[in-house]
This record gives structure tokens, C-alpha cells and sequence, in this order.
């Protein structure tokens, strides 16, 4: 084991003889390259480096993340092409042209880059970007860790993306089941990445779920009662409560079968005493909370959205909360659902069936709510409010599947067939990822200083949302017909048309990617058009809708103090949200840090190094680790201060702009007050 | 770490909330992951629970361990904690010097127990009676060699808070991680309790 | 601009219907040869009855309340609780009946007992009453309880014959059980659902439901085979192969054959079940089957 320098590293691990990933890793080099070349020429680097890589502010940090997650759904969803085309073809005795081996790291890597690297990113970038502003505060908790999160996610997805061109990924699914996922069945180094991009990027998780909740419970403005958070903040509080509780037990799953895999040790395999049982439910008891990680948050989007642009308060604001908390805790008593077939007696698979069912009530509670906010409101039909309207009908269908699944019996005969994949897409898709692209719709403004072109937005809606149905109703018909998950060539020439189907449908999917990506260009560049001077684009409710449009470093140059819910829109119909205050003082905010740049590289090669057996690298990268972390803790000087002129000239400029946009607006409610005189 | 300007607009109101301190924030921050770490802990003792008669064929608590032994390793965690104690109280206090002796001397009774819990490991794998011999083992060996590598993190922690101590003084971010690590280390006192019983205690009389 | 979105939706749920209605037969699901398959059908469309209670006017509220634009107004909610309770019931006794370790009470007492060995990439059937044994093919008489039991020499496999009913997974080391019938004759497909490597694709078999007579047939007929399945030749058949691995038959097995693969992997298979363990079942009340080991 402490053999060879070179560890397992070769040549041969360059997979020189399969087109598809070299293609593949070619072409994600050439645009590297030629992306770091464009930095280059502009002469961009100090100020990449400065203003963005080694920021602690929490708003650049979720821009990071999202721009993470929308490279990491262009990875996943060429993984999804490739598996609609290979089934579309391979019917009946073709082979199609894919290979079982690679097909097998095709979907695990769909499915482990898809929850990890692209859903867990994008909810943590808007949260990133929307929580401390809509509580109140300048940044969050802990804006070191907060950085360090950020660069720990990214070195773990930048494992997985090596995989492709180096060595090979899991082939054991994105659950990597034992005894599959030990080395008898996986000699290679697929699980190993597997295991160190997950657990790097869980570590980084669970700090921000400490990070998040230390915040929501400790920072908020004077006046914010627990009862008067928005919606999203109480969706975020759930949702880290979820991180805390569940992200460790994975750490543990995924320590105990990297020492099976290096120690040979005996925790899941099939000889001594091992048992593979225990493994898929340590797996579960993490990954049951971990959808509703991915899926409350999008519920607290929703409920701002629909309240935003229903013009009303959300209905039922306590039956919400309520809501959220009931999903939080029943989700830590159904994981069982997910093995009902692994032989349970009936006692124990009704307890987790039942209790699965249960979870359909606050979820029912929610969606009754939602529709109740538009009755009798007045409705702007905005792209985040389509992606809202698409949300509630799609994933009440989801959300049905799931009950049917949570049926013992009704399990025994659809459990791992292509109806199980339609459930969980038909509540992942219209569910998570609609609220994350509704939730970057609507907060895009505040993000960059300008709304995105609607029409590009409806049109990417379409095709979203026509693809989805296209693409997963057929899959459902396909579990009736007895069709299993995970089929590289199937001899049943009856399921050919519907996965026709579905193959189209992830086309016309592709189409509405595309369509996003010419949104951003086009609002990029017509961004002087579509510029957001108030701040306040939508006449929103909450908070983070008082600051300046992108934020000045210190969000609020006066923490404001709240009375209601809706804490902004009542500040607005009293007249007084633009009032200025009579002076400014020095704010002191955190100044920037490389140290958790240098951590997540360190952690790249650390991972890096221990899938390939080079382990006095390994070695090396943790010690630098554990410098890093020493040298940090031995800085005093971390913080910079605003002073109070820099401040007011921010504030003055802002007001300004407030002022020349309402006579353009001709925004009558808010007076924007002249500036207090120089003393 | 933040100032807080709390804003005087609109109504006046009797209450005004104020921030916590920093000190506050952190420890609090520092207690959310300490319980995370208990579910870590709490995940491998649950594996144990499980996997912990699965001896396929080779030996049992019973055959292995050594209740003396651990008492040992347990009087010089104890012991430690009691003199992190006195550290927290000379903190207080304000005592640099008795902070460095307090801080030396747990650094010692740690290290103790830590090349007690080597030797073990080593004597059990010397034997054959390594973590791959059956389940049970490895949960062992893991349960165990978990909780002896976060007091090795905590020995490598107070060796650097010593350095800060030394070198800065009782600041406030200085006494502020030293709280820190104080729970960190009763935290692992407590644990250890729990595998005292579980693992050897339970394992011998079964 | 919403009466789009609303058709949009009404022809997509249009295609499905038509869809679903284009290849009956074929949806298997909908199509059970065997009580316990329907038992399982009978629990799926009481489901989405009793679903689509909740959904059609989740759908109907949606699109009709975004046509509305008037001025707030609250009105209180109402929560169909009742339909819950249905669910659990349903819930409650379909899965302690169709629990698939539980043995069928037939009118025909004479259970057919078949050992199922999961290996990479095939299954191998044992006949532990005939002495026989073959690969990716079952063959057994229409109306007749079956009784498996299930275990694996390589990774979790699940064991699925859908026109018959439940799944149950077969794990290294362990035993798991499972009871169908077939009312009716037939041939069904049956496959691994549980993903086991590179070949996993390819571990499908043919499941024929036949009349006494050409059960008896059958068995004669392998009974002829030269192939044994003894130690050596188990041991080569428990290599991987790539591609479906073709029917085989064997004439004779080695005794006790199932028990020697699961002592392979636990020395004390038998000896001391633990409280977890599903090892011993006793059948229900009244059944005149009896339980073979």
C-alpha cells in the first residue's frame, strides 16, 4: 500500500480508446483553455482573483455557486442525452452504442452529479444570495467557512469531471450499493471518485448547514421575530436542520466503505461478518433527508414568488411553518421506503409506508396554500410565476407517485422500474430545479443590476416544461410494463416507442437549455436596457428588496427594524422604507481571504491523490490543509472598515438613482428624500 | 465582528434587539457542530450495535480486552478534562502563566491516552486481530480509532492555542477558541463514556 | 395567454391516454397472471383513485384561480382527510397479506419449492424436491403455490417476475423468500431488478406456466441432460460471463447445494438466527401448505 510513488497513477488511465469521453474531455479542455485564454487577454486575473476568488462576501459567493451549478447541469444533462439516445436505440438486439461499462458510470454519474454537484450548489447559491439580505443582515454567520464551503464543493465536482478523462467513474449507481461499490465488484478507481467527490463536497455541506443556521438564528435584524421570516428564511432553517442532522451520517457511510476499499476492512462485504443491509440503510437514513434538503428550499421560493406576484400575502403563513417543520422531522422516519423489497416483515415496511404517507399532508397543506395566495389576488404572469404554475400541478402528479410507491405491495412490483424514475424526476424536476430557475429569475436582478429578457425566459419555460412531460410520462406507462431502471439494451421491443418519446422529450429539453443560455447572453448585452435602479424590480415583499441593485458590500448601511411580515411591502405602505437615515458610521465588514481557495485545492489533490493511491501526496496535501487552517486562526487582521463617508457617498450615489427612477417610473407612493446637507 | 447601527426610523420601539457578541456567535456556531459530530459518533455506534457479534469465527470482546487497560486510558482522559477545567477557571481569571501550565498538562494526560490507545491498536493488529479480521473488529477498531483521532485533533489544537497564548495573549479571539476547545474536549470525555460502557464493558461481560 | 398553458396540458394528458390505451397487454402491471399480481393491481388503481381525488382539483384550482384578478380576500381552507384514512386501510391489510414471506393457501396443497441463486450475470434455479437444476429458465405447473428462496453468490440482486407479483432481493450470506402462483398459463419474463455490474442488463429469464402433465414433461426431460451440476461445475458456472447466458440444464445437483453457497459467506447460517432475523416464518392460520426448509 505504501509501495509504489506513482501510486496507480499510468498512462493507460487516459481512455484513449473510447471516442465518446475523449471527445467529451477534449472539447471541456479546449473551452477551458480558451476561457482562461479570454481572462488572460482582458487582463482580468487581479481582479478575478481579488473581487471574486478570495471574497467572503456572501453574495458573490452564491453567484459562485450558481455559475457552479449551471456548468455541473450541462454535464449532468449530456449524461441524460446519452441515455434517452442509447435506450431510444437499443431495442430489441441492437446494442446500441454504448458499452454496459460505460453506460453504468453514464447514469451514476447523472444521478451523483445532478443531487451533489448541480441541486445542492444552486440552492445553496440562492440562499447565499437571498437569506442574510432578507433577515436583515450583512453577511452571514461564519463568511470564512462560508468561502471555505464554496471552494471544498468545487474541488470535489472538479474530481468528478476528472474522472472522465482520467480513470473511469463509479459504475455502482449514484447509491453505490455495497457489496457493488466494495473493491471484490469495483476493483477500479470509479467508486473512489465517487466516494472522495461526495464526501468532500458533504463536509463542505454540512458547514454551511452549521453556517446558515448559526445565522438565521443569531443574525437577524431588531424586530425579526421568528414568526415574521420570510418564507425562504424559514425553507433555508428547515432545510440546514435537515444538513446537520443527516450530512454527518453520510460521512460516516462513506468512511466506513472507503476503509473496506483501502483497510479491507469488514463493514459491508459479503465475508466476515460484513453486511451489505447495514449499508443501504446508513445510505437511506442520509438520503431520504436529503431530498427534502433538495426540495424544501424551492418550496420557500414558491411561497415568495406566489405571494410576490399575487400582490397578496401568502395565506396560511403559521400553517407553513408548520408545514415545513412537520416535512423536516417525518423525513427522518421513512427511509425505509426506499428497500421495502429487501425482506422486512410487513410490521416494519407499513410503519415506514404510513409514515410516508403521512409526509403528503403538510405537503397537501403547502399546495392548498399556494392556490389560496392567488385566489382573489392580482397575478403577473412573470417567468418565475410560470415556473410556479408549471410547479403546483406537475408535482402534485409527482407527489401521487410517491404515495402510490409508499404502498408496500404496490412497491413490490414497481420498485427500481422506470415508474420509480418518473416519480423521483417528477418531483426533482418540477419540484427542485423549477423553484432554483424561479428563484434565479427572480433574484437575478438584485444579484447582477439588471432583470433578464422575459421573452427568452417564457420560451425556455415551454420547452421545460413540454420536454418534462414528454420525457417522464412515458416512463411511467414503462413501469407498468415491467420495465427496470438502469437497462444499457432491453429484448423487449413493446417499450420502444415510449422511450422514443422520451428520447424526444430530452431533446426539446436541450432546446430550453440552449434558449436560457441565449437569455443570459442577450440580457448581458442588452443589460443597459434592462437595468433594475431601485433595487425593487418586482414591488417585492421582503427585505432584500430595500437594497440597491447589485448590494453595496454591507447590504444595509442601517440594520432596519422590522414590525410584520412582509417586512419590506409594509415598510412601503407606510411611507417610510426609503427614509435616509440622518447619518452614517463605519461598518466594519470581512476583509478577503485566499486561504479557502487554497484549501479547496489542497482538497482536490488530497482527493486526487487518494483515488490513485499516491498517498504521501495525500499526506502532504492534508498537512497543507492543516497549516492553512493554523495560519488562518493565527490572523488577527481579518476585518476591513467602511468608513461612514465612503458609506454615505454609496448611499448618495443610490439615492440618486431612486430619485431619476421614480420621476421615470413615475413612482408616486415612495417620496425618495433630498440628501441631508454636508456638515 | 460586525457593528450594528440600529436604525431609528419609524416608530420608536421599547425593546431594540441587540446582536449577540461575536464570542456568542461562535460558540454557538461551534456547539451546532459539535452535534453533528455527535451524530457521527452516534452512526458508528449504531454500526457497532449492529456489526458487533459478528465475529466470523475469530475473537470476541471478551478474548480481547483488557479492563484495566482501559481504565487506564479512561483516568487520563478524565483527568485531562478536570485540567482543562482549571484552564477555563485561570482563563477567567486572566492568568497567562497558569493557562500555559494548565494548557501543558492536559496536553500530556491526552497524549497519554492517545499512545495507549496506539499501543492497543498495534498490539491487537500484531496478533492478527486486525480490523479485517470480522465486523466486528473493524467497527471497533473504527469507533474507537474515531474518537482517538479527534482527541489527536484536539492535542494538535491546544499545542497551537498554547503558541497563541504564548505569543498573543489572553485576547478576546484567543479565550474565544479556547472555550471552544474546551467543549470540544469534554465533548470527547463524554464519548469516551459511552464507548467505555458499549465496547469494553459490555463486550467483556457478554 | 393561460388558456395556452391550460391546453397545452389537456393534450399532453390526451397523448397519454391514448398511449395508454394503444398497448393494453402489454402493460403488465395492468395485466397479472396470478393473485398475488392482482392483489398488487388492485392496490395501484385504488391509489391513484383515491390520488386523483386530491390532484384533478389541485389542476382545476390552478388554472382556474390564475385566470382570477381581483383584490385580496382570505377564505378558509378545507383538508380532504377523509381520503387518508382510506389509504391506510387499503395500505394496512394488502401489505400483511401480500407480505412475500408469507406462503399461499391454495386449493392445490402441493407446493413447488425452487432455490434461486443469483450469480453474475445469470440465475441459477435449483429443484431441491426433483433434483434438478437450471439456468434462466423456470418451468412449473399452473395453480401451483411456489415457494422460493432466494440467495446470491455475488452481489444484491432483486428477483422480479412482474406479470406474477412482488420482487424480494437475494443477498450473499442470506436467505430471502418469496411465494407466487400463476392462475393461468402462460410464459412470463422475469429479470433482476437491482443493478449488479456490468451484465445486470442481461439477467433475464423466461418463467413458463404449465399444465401437470408438461411440468412432469419438462423435468423428464432435463433429467436427461449430461450436464451435472456438481461442486466444480457450480463453480465454473459462478464465473462472470458477458452476455445473456443460455438456458442450461443439469440432471443431478450436488446435495444441499443452496446451503453450502450460503455457508460460504456465513459459517453460522442456521445456527443461531439473530432477533432481526427473518429466518423463521410460521405460516398463517388454517393454510394446508407446508413449510419446507
Amino acid at each position: 500500500m505504501f509501495g509504489n510513488i506513482f501510486g496507480k497513477l499510468s498512462l493507460s488511465a487516459i481512455p484513449f480508446d473510447n471516442p465518446l469521453p475523449l471527445y467529451a474531455v477534449s472539447g471541456a479542455l479546449i473551452l477551458a483553455l480558451f476561457i482562461l485564454g479570454l481572462i488572460t487577454y482582458y487582463r482580468k486575473w487581479t481582479y478575478l482573483y481579488k473581487e471574486w476568488l478570495t471574497s467572503l462576501d456572501h453574495k458573490k459567493i452564491g453567484i459562485m455557486y450558481i455559475i457552479l451549478a449551471m456548468v455541473m447541469l450541462l454535464r449532468g444533462f449530456s449524461d441524460a442525452i446519452l441515455m434517452r439516445g442509447q435506450q431510444a436505440v437499443a431495442s430489441g438486439g441492437s446494442l446500441g452504442y454504448l458499452a454496459p461499462d460505460h453506460f453504468n458510470q453514464i447514469f451514476s454519474a447523472h444521478g451523483s452529479i445532478m443531487i451533489i454537484f448541480m441541486a445542492m450548489p444552486f440552492l445553496v447559491g440562492l440562499m447565499n444570495i437571498a437569506v442574510p439580505q432578507q433577515i436583515g443582515a450583512r453577511d452571514v454567520a461564519f463568511p470564512f467557512m462560508n468561502s471555505l464551503s464554496l471552494w471544498l464543493t468545487t474541488a470535489a465536482a472538479l474530481l468528478v469531471m476528472v474522472s472522465l478523462g482520467y480513470g473511469e467513474f463509479s459504475k455502482a449507481g449514484w447509491s453505490g450499493y455495497a457489496p457493488l461499490s466494495e473493491k471484490t465488484y469495483s476493483p477500479g478507481v470509479g467508486v473512489d471518485y465517487w466516494i472522495w467527490g461526495f464526501q468532500i463536497a458533504g463536509i463542505a455541506t454540512t458547514m454551511t448547514g452549521i453556517n446558515f443556521l448559526v445565522t438565521i438564528l443569531k443574525m437577524r435584524a431588531p424586530g425579526m421575530k421568528l414568526m415574521r421570516l420570510p418564507l425562504f428564511v424559514w425553507a433555508t432553517f428547515f432545510t440546514m436542520v435537515l444538513v446537520v442532522w443527516a450530512f454527518p451520517v453520510l460521512t460516516v457511510t462513506l468512511a466506513m466503505l472507503t476503509l473496506d476499499r483501502y483497510l479491507g476492512m469488514h463493514f459491508f462485504t459479503n465475508t466476515h461478518g460484513g453486511n451489505m443491509m447495514m449499508y443501504v440503510n446508513l445510505f437511506w437514513t442520509w438520503g431520504h433527508p436529503e431530498v427534502y434538503i433538495l426540495i424544501l428550499p424551492a418550496f420557500g421560493i414558491f411561497s415568495e414568488i406566489t405571494a410576490t406576484f399575487s400582490g397578496k400575502r401568502l395565506f396560511g403563513y403559521t400553517s407553513m411553518v408548520f408545514a415545513l417543520g412537520v416535512i423536516t422531522l417525518l423525513s427522518f422516519s421513512v427511509w425505509m421506503h426506499h428497500f421495502f423489497t429487501m425482506g422486512a416483515s410487513p410490521k416494519v415496511n407499513l410503519f415506514f409506508g404510513i409514515a410516508t404517507m403521512m409526509i403528503a399532508i403538510p405537503t397537501g397543506v403547502k399546495t392548498f396554500n399556494w392556490l389560496f395566495t392567488m385566489y382573489r389576488g392580482r397575478i403577473r404572469f412573470t417567468t418565475p410565476m410560470y415556473w410556479t404554475l408549471a410547479f403546483i400541478v406537475t408535482f402534485a402528479v409527482g407527489g401521487s407517485s410517491g404515495v402510490m410507491l409508499s404502498i408496500p405491495p404496490a412497491d413490490f412490483v414497481l420498485h427500481n422500474s422506470l415508474f420509480l424514475i418518473a416519480h423521483f424526476h417528477n418531483v426533482l424536476i418540477p419540484g427542485a430545479l423549477f423553484g432554483f430557475f424561479a428563484g434565479f429569475y427572480y433574484w437575478f436582478p438584485k444579484a447582477a443590476g439588471f432583470r433578464l429578457k422575459e421573452s427568452w425566459g417564457k420560451r425556455a419555460f415551454w420547452c421545460w416544461t413540454i420536454g418534462f412531460y414528454l420525457a417522464f410520462m412515458p416512463l411511467y406507462v414503462l413501469g407498468f410494463m415491467g420495465m427496470p431502471r438502469r437497462l444499457v439494451t432491453y429484448p423487449n421491443p413493446a417499450w420502444y416507442p415510449y422511450l422514443l418519446v422520451a428520447a424526444f422529450g430530452t431533446a426539446v429539453i436541450a432546446l430550453g437549455i440552449a434558449f436560457m443560455g441565449i437569455q443570459l447572453f442577450v440580457s448581458i448585452k442588452e443589460r443597459r436596457a434592462l437595468n433594475d435602479p431601485t433595487g425593487d424590480p418586482w414591488d417585492g415583499r421582503t427585505l432584500e428588496w430595500l437594497t440597491s441593485s447589485p448590494p453595496a458590500e454591507y447590504n444595509f448601511p442601517k440594520t432596519p427594524v422590522v414590525d410584520d411580515i412582509d417586512a419590506f411591502m409594509e415598510m412601503k405602505e407606510r411611507g417610510v422604507a426609503y427614509e435616509r437615515p440622518d447619518q452614517y458610521t463605519d461598518i466594519e465588514m470581512p476583509k478577503n481571504a485566499p486561504h479557502g481557495l487554497i484549501i479547496g485545492g489542497l482538497a482536490f489533490v488530497f482527493g486526487f491523490a487518494m483515488i490513485w493511491y499516491v498517498f504521501w501526496l495525500a499526506i502532504l496535501a492534508a498537512l497543507g490543509i492543516l497549516f492553512t487552517v493554523i495560519a488562518r486562526s493565527m490572523d488577527d487582521d481579518i476585518h476591513h472598515v467602511i468608513p461612514a463617508a465612503e458609506v454615505k457617498r454609496i448611499e448618495d450615489e443610490r439615492y440618486r438613482q431612486l430619485a431619476s427612477a421614480s420621476e421615470r417610473l413615475h413612482v408616486s407612493e415612495q417620496a425618495i428624500p433630498e440628501p441631508v446637507p454636508e456638515t | 465582528m460586525m457593528t450594528t447601527e440600529v436604525s431609528t426610523i419609524g416608530i420608536a420601539h421599547d425593546e431594540v434587539v441587540e446582536h449577540p457578541s461575536t464570542i456568542e456567535v461562535q460558540t454557538f456556531g461551534f456547539w451546532i457542530y459539535l452535534m453533528s459530530d455527535l451524530i457521527i459518533f452516534a452512526t458508528l455506534f449504531a454500526t457497532f450495535g449492529v456489526l458487533g457479534r459478528n465475529y466470523a469465527g475469530g475473537p470476541t470482546g471478551k478474548d480481547l480486552f483488557d479492563l484495566t487497560y482501559t481504565l487506564g486510558e479512561t483516568m487520563f482522559l478524565l483527568v485531562s478534562s478536570a485540567a482543562f477545567g482549571l484552564v477555563m477557571l485561570a482563563v477567567r481569571d486572566g492568568r497567562k502563566k497558569l493557562v500555559l501550565m494548565g494548557l501543558a498538562v492536559t496536553f500530556l494526560l491526552g497524549l497519554g491516552f492517545v499512545l495507549m490507545e496506539i499501543n492497543e491498536f498495534y498490539g491487537l493488529v500484531a496478533e492478527g486481530n486486525g480490523p479485517d479480521r470480522s465486523a466486528f473488529l473493524s467497527s471497533f477498531f473504527t469507533l474507537v480509532g474515531t474518537h482517538g483521532t479527534h482527541v489527536t485533533f484536539g492535542l494538535i489544537w491546544m499545542g497551537t492555542m498554547m503558541a497563541q497564548v504564548a505569543i498573543k495573549g489572553l485576547t478576546s479571539p484567543v479565550q474565544s477558541r479556547l472555550m471552544r476547545l474546551s467543549m470540544f474536549w469534554h465533548f470527547l470525555d463524554i464519548v469516551w463514556i459511552g464507548i467505555f460502557t458499549i465496547v469494553y464493558l459490555m463486550g467483556v461481560m457478554s | 395567454m393561460k388558456t395556452k398553458k391550460y391546453f397545452v396540458f389537456i393534450a399532453l394528458l390526451a397523448l397519454g391516454a391514448v398511449t395508454l390505451l394503444g398497448g393494453c397487454s402489454t402493460i403488465v402491471l395492468f395485466d397479472p397472471k396470478g393473485p398475488i399480481g392482482e392483489s398488487e393491481r388492485f392496490v395501484i388503481i385504488a391509489a391513484s383513485v383515491l390520488m386523483a381525488i386530491v390532484v384533478i382539483p389541485v389542476f382545476i384550482m390552478n388554472f382556474w384561480f390564475a385566470r382570477q384578478y381581483r383584490a385580496s380576500n382570505t377564505k378558509s381552507t378545507y383538508m380532504p382527510k377523509w381520503s387518508h384514512s382510506v389509504k391506510i386501510d387499503l395500505a394496512w391489510t394488502r401489505t400483511h397479506a401480500l407480505d412475500p414471506y408469507k406462503p399461499i393457501s391454495a386449493a392445490n396443497p402441493d407446493p413447488v419449492n425452487i432455490q434461486v441463486v443469483a450469480l453474475n450475470w445469470k440465475w441459477l434455479f435449483i429443484y431441491p424436491d426433483q433434483n434438478i437444476a437450471t439456468v434462466n429458465q423456470i418451468t412449473f405447473p399452473v395453480k401451483a403455490p411456489l415457494s422460493f428462496k432466494l440467495t446470491s453468490d455475488t452481489v444484491m440482486t432483486s428477483f422480479f417476475i412482474p406479470q406474477l407479483g412482488s420482487q424480494i432481493y437475494a443477498m450473499a450470506g442470506r436467505r430471502s423468500r418469496l411465494h407466487l402462483l400463476a392462475d393461468q398459463p402462460g410464459t412470463y419474463f422475469g429479470h433482476n431488478q437491482q443493478l449488479s455490474g456490468r451484465g445486470y442488463a442481461d439477467m433475464y429469464f423466461q418463467a413458463h406456466a404449465v399444465s401437470r402433465e408438461e411440468f412432469q414433461a419438462w423435468v423428464e426431460k432435463i433429467r436427461q441432460s449430461p450436464e451435472k451440476l456438481d461442486l466444480d461445475r457450480y463453480k465454473k458456472l459462478a464465473q462472470p460471463n458477458d452476455g445473456y447466458f443460455p438456458v442450461t440444464y443439469f440432471s443431478s445437483v450436488k446435495p444441499d447445494l443452496f446451503e453450502y453457497i450460503l455457508h460460504q459467506y456465513d459459517p453460522t447460517w442456521g445456527k443461531n438466527p439473530g432477533p432481526l432475523s427473518r429466518r423463521s416464518v410460521s405460516p398463517p392460520a388454517g393454510t394446508a401448505v407446508a413449510e419446507g426448509n
